[in-house]
């Protein structure tokens, strides 16, 4: 099937798609936007997070066809080229990164709670995190970056 | 200093006068950061060309079954695809393993694992790949498993392999071995089945090449050893087969064993076009080696002043359908299997088994994880025999630098163990906030609500662990590095190769530093990791920064060299003392003598150096006695939980750590792997275990194989201990395991504290904890 959508603001259009793709297939092996992550493909790590229509989701368990006509946000376009979004630049000032890997995600859900709560609490930050997992860092320079984030 | 996760390192003056800002000491950001938080990264699986063909993998549903047929004929008539490879395309020896070389590539006649590669598909969209897989028949007859590894060490059961079921057997004793004592404790202790879980799938692609060769981009742990193995399995000579490093969304052990690698080659070389392959998480779950189970029976003795006498222990660990990494982490077990502590009379058996289990091999600790486990549980159990309180006990027993191991080795550097543990102990303790606004969040059972703190009883447990830092037991251990340094648009510049993997510990960024110490120059780009340099050896057994470290800093010593060779041609002969400092040749004295632009002019410096540790020595066979390891890491951990005692939920409130760590090359990325570790430790003590019955994973997913989330994981406030080992670079010690092994114990003790049960398995499940596992 043919497929319409905008992503990061443009127009794009995309041939050929399977009816099974997933949004997250769609995005990484068709639009070139591999910056959404394939960590579980199951729904439960969150590292495929992007904005769909504003709202934050796993975009593997988002059938590619749902995006027809709607605007998807992924991490590769919170901030203009070459420029950081506060989130973006708090990760990598925290040492929130090591193998990165869940990092998109976790840097697109940290920023729809920004953009919820601006002073959120340690509690909030977590609970808000808690479907984005991380294996590397233990989660403490994630709640530092998120913290410094809220401050600017 | 103080963060509000903890203590980072503080400098003496004299470690920072003088350095480059970026320099060893210091947290500069990682250099391949900004990519990472803008998803711009080239992970293993981003790796894309537009003619490609995708991969799949058909794997055993059995545990062990004979092959009877394979027929590919409805698989090959599938539109889209391109090949479908069984054993008989194999072109080499159709083996591969880290140690031995005795797992197929696909299987021929047997199958020895649930997962088992059988058979291969290439096809030009992923999901036609998977259905032309589905249309592979296999006959199969299914065997009995072999699923217990005490039975397939001592037991009548088939040998898996033809020198039978026994991997290794590694006795270590020393001392008096009909040793007694007042006070003698026994235990019987089981530590589950971990995953490594890292994010990041199996993936690459490989690429054929014009010269019959193939050129493959995968993420892995030891580039050179994939190279090896690939050559082998495929027939190919090493130039015939180009490994380059893709982005690795961590490791933790579960990328020393081949995944992709031959299969994706084998499919490329087939079809002559680039071929991706990409695991997803249930196959990941069968396409890695796990942390080895373990069963194991201690017994201590110790006087009525708490004064080990002698450890007796045999070890079970269950090595699963090949031989992967075992026979090295029955060594580290059996070698570390007193723990840090003081003991004259040792005997220990420590055996790694076949069965038809998945194979185990590295993870994260490597062996010392099992012992620790049991070791520390017999501590606790000791404690409670003497009446004495489980930090006096460890501190009365704990080993120090010139102690004796049970191997006989002598411990030459600094060993603060007793300091550490203090460290965690005298720490404030958080407070027992459930007042009269609960926060669910804090609460075991979260937002699940189920309870309000009643029933809730709070336990603190301590922990102490010991590991071996590098290759050990006369492995001839090195790694390579080469600088290259000249002008560049009018500053001085300087290219770092090596083969060494960064897995998201932040070598690259201690590679940088290295150089901006040495060199006084603040440009340092690193060339992608590849096999076109000779190894660096693996990215695992914490030894990376110690190694490839170690290498950077004697090829910039050999950089330093011939500047000043240069510097004396041009200006004379100049006293000795000469430093490169901030792009300057600086006199002892500290007077400026030239630029290092000016001295270097056109000229490009080039140097390669391979690096050793000091050796290290075999054991013997019959004692287990040897100088088997280079350096040892120690770390300590005190866990604070909250335990609903009805519902046998846990919640961990606090985990601090204490670790020393010779020097702190990179004080927020050394923090960054003490969390790291300890997350994991906690993961394995109250949630992680791949659930194997009859040789099946029945869980290979992240909704039922559980990590810890942020809810999960508390704060973790760290201590950082900076005692050098004198015959390490900078005086380091290997960061990145000791914190993942005393973790799991300490969280676990806790759990014991506040319930009183005895609790001999790990992880701890709430129905251990209820009572109710009957």
């Amino acid at each position: 099937m043919r497929l319409n959508l905008t992503v990061n603001g443009e127009p794009r259009q995309a041939d050929d798609v399977w009816e099974g793709e997933s949004l997250l297939f769609l995005l990484r092996e068709r639009l070139g936007l591999p910056g959404s992550k394939n960590a579980c493909e199951q729904g439960e790590c969150g590292s495929c997070t992007v904005y769909l229509d504003g709202t934050p989701v796993c975009s593997c368990l988002v059938a590619a066809g749902q995006a027809e006509g709607r605007a998807v946000r992924t991490v590769e376009g919170l901030a203009e080229e070459g420029d950081l979004d506060r989130v973006q630049r708090a990760f990598l000032e925290a040492g929130a990164v090591q193998c990165g890997f869940c990092t998109p995600g976790l840097i697109v859900a940290a920023h729809d709670l920004l953009a919820r709560v601006p002073d959120p609490s340690d509690g909030e930050i977590r609970e808000a995190l808690a479907g984005n997992l991380c294996r590397c860092t233990g989660y403490e320079a994630i709640l530092d970056a998120v913290r410094t984030a809220a401050r600017r | 200093m103080t963060s509000p996760t903890g203590t980072v390192p503080t400098r003496t003056a004299e470690a920072t006068t003088g350095r480059a800002s970026g320099g060893v000491g210091d947290s500069p950001q990682r250099p391949d950061g900004a990519l990472k938080v803008r998803g711009e990264f080239a992970y293993s699986s981003d790796a894309w060309h537009e003619d490609m063909l995708w991969g799949t993998t058909l794997r055993s549903p059995y545990a062990h079954a004979r092959i009877v047929s394979i027929d590919i004929t409805e698989a090959l008539r599938v539109p889209g695809v391109y090949a479908v490879l069984t054993h008989a395309d194999v072109p080499g020896a159709n083996l591969h393993g880290l140690e031995r070389q005795d797992q197929p590539v696909l299987a021929v006649d047997v199958v020895r694992y649930h997962g088992e590669p059988v058979a291969l598909v290439a096809a030009d969209h992923p999901e036609t790949a998977r259905r032309a897989m589905r249309r592979i028949e296999v006959g199969y007859e299914v065997l009995p498993p072999v699923s217990d590894a005490e039975q397939a060490v001592h037991g009548d059961v088939p040998a898996l392999h033809p020198g039978g079921n026994v991997v290794r057997h590694v006795r270590v004793v020393r001392g008096d071995q009909d040793a007694t004592a007042d006070v003698v404790v026994r235990g019987e202790y089981q530590v589950g089945m971990q995953d490594q879980a890292f994010l990041g799938p199996e993936s690459g692609l490989a690429m054929p090449a014009e010269d019959g060769g193939v050129d493959l981009f995968v993420a892995t742990q030891w580039l050179h050893v994939d190279q090896q193995q690939v050559c082998i399995a495929l027939g190919l000579p090493p130039d015939k087969v180009r490994i380059t490093l893709a982005g690795v969304g961590g490791a933790f052990g579960g990328r020393e064993d081949l995944s992709i690698q031959v299969h994706a080659c084998l499919l490329a070389l087939h079809t002559g076009k680039p071929v991706k392959m990409v695991y997803n998480r249930e196959e990941s779950f069968y396409g890695h080696v796990h942390r080895h189970p373990a069963t194991l029976y201690y017994e201590h003795g110790a006087t009525h002043e708490g004064k080990l006498v002698y450890v007796r222990s045999r070890i079970y660990l269950d090595g699963g359908a090949y031989t992967s990494s075992t026979p090295a982490v029955v060594g580290n077990a059996a070698t570390l299997g007193v723990g840090p502590y003081d003991v004259d009379n040792v005997t220990i058996d420590c055996w790694g088994a076949y069965t038809t289990n998945p194979p185990c091999g590295a993870m994260r600790g490597f062996g010392a994880v099992q012992a620790a486990f049991a070791y520390e549980s017999q501590m606790d159990k000791l404690a409670e025999a003497l009446g004495l309180d489980p930090v006096e006990v460890r501190l009365r027993n704990a080993m120090s630098e010139g102690s004796v191991m049970p191997t006989g080795q002598v411990v030459d550097s600094p060993a603060p163990v007793a300091e550490l543990l203090r460290l965690v102990r005298d720490r404030s303790l958080p407070t027992n906030g459930h007042g009269e606004s609960v926060d669910l969040r804090a609460m075991p059972g979260g937002v699940s609500n189920t309870t309000h703190a009643e029933n809730v009883v709070r336990g603190v447990g301590y922990a102490l662990g010991v590991k071996n830092i590098c290759f050990s037991e006369g492995f001839d251990d090195y790694s390579t590095a080469r600088l290259r340094l000249q002008v560049v648009g009018g500053e001085p510049a300087v290219e770092v190769h090596t083969a060494a993997v960064e897995v998201g510990q932040g070598l690259v960024t201690i590679e940088q530093q290295i150089v901006r110490t040495e060199l006084g120059v603040e440009r340092v780009t690193l060339r992608p990791a590849d096999t076109t340099i000779d190894s660096a050896g693996g990215t695992s057994a914490s030894r990376q920064t110690y190694m490839t470290g170690g290498a950077v800093l004697a090829a910039c010593r050999a950089v330093r060299d011939r500047v000043f060779a240069l510097a004396r041609a041009k200006l004379g002969p100049e006293p000795t003392g000469l430093s490169l400092v901030g792009g300057k040749i600086v006199a002892a004295t500290g007077g400026v003598l030239a630029d290092l632009v000016d001295v270097l002019g056109g000229n490009v410096i080039d140097e390669t150096v391979q690096w050793r540790h000091r050796p290290t020595t075999e054991l013997d066979p019959e004692t287990g006695q040897g100088f088997a390891h280079v350096q040892y890491g120690f770390a300590a951990h005190r866990a604070v939980v909250d335990v609903d005692v009805e519902l046998g939920l846990v919640k961990v409130v606090e985990l601090a750590c204490a670790q020393d760590v010779g020097r702190a090359m990179n004080p927020k990325a050394l923090l960054g792997q003490i969390h790291g570790g300890s997350t994991q430790g906690l993961g394995l003590a109250v949630m992680e275990e791949i659930q194997v019955s009859d040789g099946l994973i029945r869980n290979p997913s992240f909704t039922d194989y559980l990590i810890p989330t942020i809810l999960d994981t508390p704060p973790m406030p760290v201590d950082v201990l900076e005692l050098a080992d004198p015959h390490a670079p900078y005086g380091l010690r290997g960061a990145g395991e000791p914190p993942a092994i005393s973790s799991g114990p300490a969280v676990v003790a806790a759990i014991r504290a506040a319930t009183g049960m005895a609790l001999t398995r790990m992880p701890v499940r709430p129905e251990h904890i209820t009572g109710t596992d009957h």
